[in-house]
Order: structure tokens, then C-alpha cells, then sequence
């Protein structure tokens, strides 16, 4: 057996101008990263604050970072279809059909496991323990680990534009065309296991959340005290480990049918290759809200501190998510009526699916009457917000004539159904995330990121949308199917360019969002959050310092009604210091994490390549790592009262020189008194 | 060898065992949904023998039988073990789980053998779905006892270098908690699987 396994000098991408130029910028930007870290002789910093960090609002951060790199990758791809689409009429376009495969499979792939997933996980660690009034998550350490299988998952991802090639079976991967017998190669292989990595990963994430929003909420924090995002989050996770798993089984079934011969979903030997499609939707449809439910929840926050109002219907919006996350597991089936199941079965989940829209439609009406008689300030976030409100609602509706088994009959696989479902997790995840970032960025970074900037991205991503999805509703209509590389019909020609016109308005909005960052940055004096609350929040993650304290909180809040910093704020009680502080208990840093971390990605290589002794040596660091970790009862330290209390006089200090906020009146909604003025 | 362990625990640590049970809770109920989706697959796919063996060819009851008396033994020695914890006693833990370990590696043994007596008869995984079917869910079982089986190695160092303190007491309970789970699953398989496959 060759040490190497099938990996061979051929694996590189010589072989096309347009792959070598990818790997090119790959490599080229991950050197300039490096170049970058060791100009600003950044590397300890980088070691010991961050690599070995388990605070999770530097996790968070960290997560964030991913997310914005990937959402460029997976943009870059999606720019490239587009261009290759709107010429390729009656002529090959610039891609060849191997490599436009490639482009739409590592797009999905991107976009929904390493951009909305880490961005998901980004904005959960960087608030939830804070809206809470915790230190930290339950379990810092795992968060660590679980950071690190992720990064280690996005690697492989562009590591394949560099060695080897990706899968061309889409981001769903369904066999029989994703088994061996029709690809073979090593494509699907990167697939398999960078989804079965980062799975692992968000599994752990969603049973840290679900035990940190459980076990480590502030005293009086009871759970329908909690803030629409932390709720979101907590369903969220539920959904993870619950649906995460069915993902588990069907990638590591697909990967023993690939790489050993097994006979789960191949066409001979009794194997049933729909049971791979059921286990991939029984993950898929609750992955939908796992990504989508954490955005309500940023626009429930949103669209009540910008509407300076108490949130509509606070208990029905709770529900609602409840439902949701329930209903969830009820609908999968929808997402291949054609596979031929009898009528009945398809009219039951047609039902389910239209019922599923029903608590979707108390949430907009919820969010609509809280802006309702508000005082509406129109912060790029909350443009976010009204943004996804319209689009959000059309995208619905387009859901729901889907849900029709026999229209779904007529539309499936055409771009109407590419058009729904981005006009779906654009607005409602990617705006809900962007949105978040806006509004948490100075929570994270202590400055607020510039506004005139936000809002030009906001309407070159909302024009974008509608010139880019719209025309593929219509083509849908005219029987264009998805994926196509290129094609002989000429009625279609004019949406495709109309749509690529959307693709580089959408291109605006991305640079819009880059040159945001950098003008912020360089601007940061004159946007600095002193007070730790820029926007008059309502929720406890406004009640610490930005960025927050490692600690977070060097005195537990004591929470005595919803909207918890607002009502300190209005009973006069807030940034009170205590007599004196105490000692706080904090996790220590490790490099356990990324150890088990950089040993998964090259698991996953190995395992792609069948190099199978490293492999297992990988495994046995991995095996290693944790017995070490798990025999280590000193993985504490104490941070003593007067290193607190000199964190604490620097906050205060900035403080006095923040400018105070107004506790206007807080107006109340029919049936209910208008609150009092703060004294 | 008598207990020497200092035991106190400040009520924050009370709390961080509390929250690591629990993490561990909602771990083996996501376990629970994988075998809940190998099951369902074994179900789907127990008649697609493909013309080649069937499990009234492949299963022997004597040998599952022997398999399911081993792990339910080891749990019942597990418990003992775990009585002898709460009691303070090192060495009885010791003991305990040693006889544990022997009984898991007993059954792993029989599995072992199991299936390389299938596969050398022209019965493996790559022979039908059915067997692929079988080999997965009995197969990620199987594994799950290794893992289970490493742990105890590792927690008997724990127990003898380190005695018995609060955080090795701590996570000598969450190692029941997936021994004992191990035997459920091991249960549904012998119900799901062997028996209705034998009579």
C-alpha cells in the first residue's frame, strides 16, 4: 500500500485555467494571512489569546471570521454560475459541464455548513451567555472543540480547490449518482467527510447551548424571562440534536457504501437508495430552521430596540418557535413529492408543510405591530429587519403554492424552487445574520461599525435579490431546469443576464460590507461604544462593557422582569457598583482544542485519500488528547477580587465619559398602560 | 487501600457535575436518534437478502444469547461498582470494574468472532444490503462498547492514581450512564434483530 494512498502528483490543478487560478487564491490568501500575522509579529497573540482561548465571545469571533471568509468563497461561486449561465446559450459558456458541477455543489455545500452554520454558531457564543447573566457556556472546552472541528471541516472545503477535485453530486449528494459506481474519485469523499466533521461539531455545539440556556441563566432569569434570541437558540439546539444525528448516519453510510463496498443506496444487491433521501431531509428540513429560527430571534431583538417598544406578543412568538421547531419533523417529505409515494402520503406532508407557515405568519405579525406606534430608527440592522419582512413574506408564499404535491409535480427541479428557497434564507437567515453583526459588532469590539456603509450594503443586497431571484421564478415557469451548464433555448437568455445583473449588484453589497469593516476600523475613535450599550438596549448583553469583561459580569444581575436590562435601567438601578468584588472562578486556556481540531481535518484528508495509517494516527492523537484532557482536574483558575476590581475601575471610568442614554417613555400597545419615564 | 478521597465539594462544583450530567443526558439522547436511524435502516433493509444469505442463515441464538448474558452482567457489575463508590471503597471499585471490563471484552470477543465467521463464509457487509444493514447497526454497537471499554481502562487509572474524588466520582456515574445505555440498545438488538430473525 502507497503511504500517499490515491493521492498523486495529478491531484493538483493543472488541468484547467480557471481550477488552477482557484487553488491559486487560495493558497495565495491563506499565505497572506500568515504574512499578515508575522508582519504585525502577531503570532503569540495569536497562540495564546486566540487559538487557545475558551471565552466564548472570542469563539464567537472567531466563528464570525469563518463565516465572512466562506460567504465570499461561497458568493465567488454563485457569481461564476450566473456569468457561466447568462452566456452559455447555444454555445459552452467558460466552464466545462465537470467543473460548473463542481461550482453549484461546493456553493451549497458552503453556504449552508461553513458560512450560515458558523455564523449561527458565531452570534450564539457571542450573546446567549450574556443575555442570560452567565460567565460562560456550561462547557467552555468542548465550545473550543467544537470550533475547531468546524474550522477544520471549512479547511478540507478549500483545501479541495487545491488538491484533488470537489463532488459534482450537489450539496445534497443523493445517490445512486453520488455512489461510486458513477462518481468515483475523491469529490464526494470531500464532501462526505467535511459534513460528517463539522456535523460532530454542531452537534456538540447544540447539547453546550441547550445546557448553558438550562443550567447557567442569571438568578430570576426564568425561562420566559429569557430573550427572543436566547429562546431561538434553544430550540435551535434542540433541532440539532435531535436531526443532526439522521446527517451522521446517512453521510457514514454513503462513505461505507463508497469506500467498502457496502450496499446501503446502490442500484444492485438490495440496496434502497430513497432511504439515503429520507435520512438527508429527516436532517434537512429541521437544518432549515436551525438556520432560520436564531435569525428570528436577531430580528425580534432588533426590530424591539430599534422600535424602542416592548416586543408584540412575546408568549405567542415563543410558541410560535416552539411549533416551529416541532412541526419541523413533519414535513421532510416535501422536498421529493416525485419520488412516488401514494397520494395519501403526499397530501399529509403537503398539509403539514402549509401548517408549518402558520406560527411563520404569527411572528411577522408579531414583529409588524411591535414596530407598530414605535419610534422607528432606521440603524442598518433594523433595514435588515423591514428588508426581510417583505421579501421574507413573498418567498412564503411562493412556499406555500410548492407545498401542493401536484404543483410541486410541475416545478420540481426547475429554478422556481431555486428561487424559493433563496428567497427564503437570503432575507430570512443571511439578513437575519447580517443584521446581527451590525447590531453585536461594537458588543464584540467595543466601536460600532460605520452606518452610511451598512445601509448602501443593505440596498445593493435587497435590489440585488429581486433582480437576481426574480427572473428565476419566471424561468422556472418556462421549464428551466436547475443546474443547467448550458442550454438551447433562447427565451430563456434574457432572465439569466438579468439575473447575472442582480448577481453583480449583490457584488456591490459584498463590497459594500468589506469596505464597512475596513472605514469602521480605521474610523473606530469616533464610533467607540463607551457605555457598553449604544443602541439603548433591552436585554442583559447591553449591561456589560464593550467588549465585555472575560468574565462577563463581574456581579451576577439579579432579573426581575422580561426585557431585563431595560427594566434595571428604568428602576434606576443600573451600573451599580457592590461594595466590593469577589474572586471569580474562570476555565483555563488550552490547546486541547485545536489539537483535536487540526487532528480531525487531518482525519478527514486522510481518510479522503485512504491514507489509512494516518488515519488512525490521526485518531490515536485525537483518542490522546482527550484521555489528557479528561485526567486534567486543574482546569481552573481564579481571577482574584482586585484583578476584577481594576477591570471593573477602567470600565467605570469609561463610563462617566459615555454619553447617557434616554429612557424615553416606553409606549405601550392597546390594552396595556404606556410604561413610566424612568426617574 | 481504604478511602482517602476528599470529597467536599463547594456547591459551584455541585453545579458543574450537574450540568455535565445533564450534557451527557442529551449526548446519549442524540446516540439514541443514530440508533433509531440504523434501526429504521436494518428494518427497511432486512428483506433485501439480494439472493444471497437470509438472518435464519446467518444468526445463531446460542451465541446471541451468550452475548446479551455477558453485557447484562457487566451492568449488573457495573452496579456493584457503583456501590462501592458511593461506599468509598477503592478497592472494591477496582475490582468491580475489572470484572466489568472482562465481561465487555468477553462480549466483544463473541462479536468479533461473529463476524469474522460471516465474512469468511461469503456473508459480509458487501454481500446484500441486508448485511450492510446488519454489520452497521450491530457494527456501531459493537464500537460503542470499545469506546465504553477504553473508558473504564481509563477511569480504573483515574480511580487508582488519583482515588476517589469528586470529579472522578462525577464521571465514573456518566460512565454508567453509557454502559447501561449500551445495554438498552444491546436489548432492542437482540429483539429487533436476532429474534425475529430466528424464529
Amino acid at each position: 500500500m502507497d503511504i500517499f494512498g490515491r493521492l498523486t502528483l495529478e491531484s493538483l490543478p493543472f488541468y484547467s485555467a480557471v481550477a488552477a487560478s482557484g487553488a491559486a487564491v487560495t493558497v495565495l490568501g491563506g499565505l497572506a494571512v500568515a504574512g499578515a500575522i508575522t508582519y504585525f509579529g502577531a503570532w503569540r497573540m495569536v497562540m495564546t489569546q486566540w487559538l487557545s482561548s475558551v471565552d466564548h465571545k472570542k469563539i464567537g469571533i472567531i466563528y464570525i471570521m469563518l463565516a465572512l471568509v466562506m460567504l465570499v468563497r461561497g458568493f465567488v461561486d454563485a457569481a461564476m454560475m450566473r456569468s457561466q449561465q447568462a452566456m452559455a446559450y447555444n454555445n459552452e459558456g467558460y466552464l466545462p459541464p465537470d467543473h460548473f458541477d463542481q461550482i453549484f455543489s461546493s456553493h451549497g455545500t458552503i453556504m449552508i455548513f461553513f458560512m450560515a452554520m458558523p455564523f449561527l454558531s458565531g452570534l450564539a457564543n457571542l450573546i446567549v451567555p450574556q443575555q442570560i447573566g452567565s460567565r460562560d457556556v456550561a462547557f467552555p472546552f468542548m465550545n473550543s472543540v467544537s470550533l475547531w472541528l468546524t474550522t477544520a471541516g471549512a479547511g478540507l472545503m478549500l483545501i479541495s480547490l487545491v488538491v484533488g477535485k470537489f463532488s459534482t453530486a450537489g450539496w445534497t449528494a443523493y445517490p445512486p449518482y453520488s455512489g461510486v459506481q458513477y462518481t468515483p474519485g475523491v469529490g464526494v469523499d470531500y464532501w462526505l467527510w467535511m459534513v460528517f466533521i463539522s456535523g460532530f461539531a454542531t452537534t456538540m455545539s447544540g447539547i453546550n447551548f441547550l445546557v448553558t440556556i438550562f443550567k447557567c441563566r442569571a438568578p430570576g432569569m426564568t425561562m420566559f424571562r429569557l430573550p427572543l434570541f436566547t429562546w431561538t437558540i434553544f430550540i435551535a439546539s434542540v433541532l440539532i440534536i435531535f436531526a443532526f444525528p439522521a446527517l451522521t448516519v446517512a453521510c457514514a453510510m454513503l462513505i461505507l457504501d463508497r469506500n467498502f463496498g457496502f450496499h446501503f443506496f446502490t442500484n444492485e444487491l438490495g440496496g434502497n437508495m430513497m432511504n439515503y433521501i429520507n435520512l438527508f431531509w429527516l436532517w434537512g428540513h429541521p437544518e432549515v430552521y436551525i438556520l432560520i429560527l436564531p435569525a428570528f430571534g436577531v430580528f425580534s431583538e432588533v426590530v424591539s430596540t430599534f422600535s424602542q417598544k416592548r416586543l408584540f406578543g412575546y408568549i405567542s412568538l415563543v410558541c410560535a418557535t416552539i411549533a416551529i421547531g416541532f412541526l419541523s419533523f413533519t414535513v421532510w417529505l416535501h422536498h421529493f413529492f416525485t419520488m412516488g409515494s401514494s397520494a395519501k402520503v403526499n397530501s399529509f406532508f403537503g398539509t403539514m408543510t402549509a401548517i408549518i407557515s402558520v406560527p411563520t405568519g404569527v411572528k411577522v405579525f408579531d414583529w409588524l405591530l411591535t414596530m407598530y406606534r414605535g419610534r422607528i430608527i432606521f440603524k442598518p440592522p433594523m433595514l435588515f429587519t423591514i428588508g426581510f419582512l417583505v421579501t421574507f413574506v413573498i418567498g412564503g408564499l411562493s412556499g406555500v403554492l410548492l407545498a401542493l404535491p401536484p404543483v410541486d409535480y410541475m416545478m420540481h427541479n426547475t429554478t422556481f424552487l431555486v428561487a424559493h428557497f433563496h428567497n427564503m434564507i437570503i432575507p430570512g437567515v443571511l439578513f437575519g445574520y447580517l443584521a446581527g453583526y451590525m447590531y453585536w459588532f461594537p458588543k464584540a469590539f467595543g466601536f460600532k461599525l460605520n452606518e452610511k456603509w451598512g445601509t448602501r450594503s443593505f440596498w445593493c443586497w435587497i435590489i440585488g435579490f429581486y433582480v437576481a431571484f426574480m427572473p428565476l421564478y419566471v424561468l422556472g415557469m418556462l421549464g428551466f431546469p436547475r443546474r443547467m451548464e448550458h442550454y438551447e433555448i433562447a427565451a430563456w437568455q434574457p432572465h439569466l443576464i438579468v439575473a447575472w445583473v442582480g448577481a453583480v449588484i449583490i457584488l456591490l453589497g459584498m463590497i459594500c460590507l468589506a469596505v464597512q469593516l475596513i472605514v469602521s476600523i480605521r474610523e473606530r475613535n469616533e464610533a467607540l461604544d463607551l457605555s457598553g450599550d449604544p443602541w439603548n438596549g433591552r436585554s442583559l448583553e447591553w449591561a456589560t462593557s464593550s467588549p465585555a469583561a472575560p468574565y462577563n459580569f463581574a456581579v451576577l444581575p439579579k432579573v426581575e422582569a422580561r426585557d431585563a436590562w431595560w427594566d434595571i435601567k428604568r428602576r434606576g438601578v443600573a451600573y451599580e457598583r457592590p461594595l466590593e468584588y469577589e474572586d471569580i472562578v474562570m476555565p483555563k486556556s488550552t490547546y486541547a482544542g485545536v489539537v483535536i481540531g487540526v487532528a480531525g481535518g487531518v482525519f478527514g484528508f486522510a481518510a479522503i485519500w485512504w491514507m489509512w495509517w494516518l488515519a488512525l494516527l490521526a485518531l490515536a492523537v485525537i483518542a490522546g488528547t482527550i484521555i489528557y484532557r479528561a485526567s486534567d482536574d486543574d482546569d481552573e483558575f481564579v481571577m482574584t477580587a482586585s484583578e476584577v476590581k481594576a477591570i471593573e475601575d477602567a470600565r467605570f471610568e469609561k463610563l462617566a465619559k459615555a454619553p447617557k442614554n434616554e429612557m424615553a417613555d416606553d409606549p405601550g400597545y392597546a390594552g396595556e398602560p404606556a410604561a413610566e419615564p424612568a426617574t | 487501600m481504604t478511602s482517602v478521597a476528599d470529597m467536599t465539594v463547594s456547591p459551584r462544583d455541585v453545579e458543574r457535575y450537574e450540568e455535565k450530567d445533564f450534557g451527557f443526558w442529551l449526548y446519549l439522547m442524540s446516540d439514541a436518534v443514530i440508533f433509531a436511524c440504523l434501526f429504521a435502516t436494518y428494518l427497511v433493509m432486512v428483506g433485501n437478502a439480494a439472493g444471497g444469505p437470509t438472518p435464519k442463515d446467518v444468526f445463531e441464538l446460542d451465541r446471541a444469547a451468550a452475548e446479551t448474558a455477558l453485557l447484562l452482567l457487566s451492568s449488573a457489575t457495573f452496579g456493584i461498582a457503583a456501590v462501592a463508590l458511593s461506599a468509598g471503597e477503592r478497592g472494591k471499585v477496582l475490582l468491580w470494574l475489572a470484572v466489568t471490563f472482562l465481561l465487555g471484552a468477553g462480549f466483544i470477543y463473541l462479536e468479533i468472532d461473529e463476524f469474522a465467521g460471516m465474512i469468511a463464509e461469503g456473508a459480509g457487509p458487501q454481500r446484500s444490503g441486508f448485511l450492510s444493514a446488519f454489520f452497521t447497526l450491530v457494527g456501531t454497537h459493537g464500537l460503542h462498547v470499545t469506546v465504553g471499554l477504553c473508558w473504564i481502562l481509563v477511569m480504573m487509572g483515574q480511580v487508582y492514581f488519583k482515588g476517589i474524588t469528586a470529579p472522578v466520582a462525577s464521571r465514573l456515574m456518566r460512565l454508567g450512564l453509557f454502559w447501561h445505555f449500551l445495554d438498552i440498545i444491546w436489548v432492542l438488538i437482540f429483539s429487533v434483530v436476532y429474534l425475529p430473525g430466528l424464529l
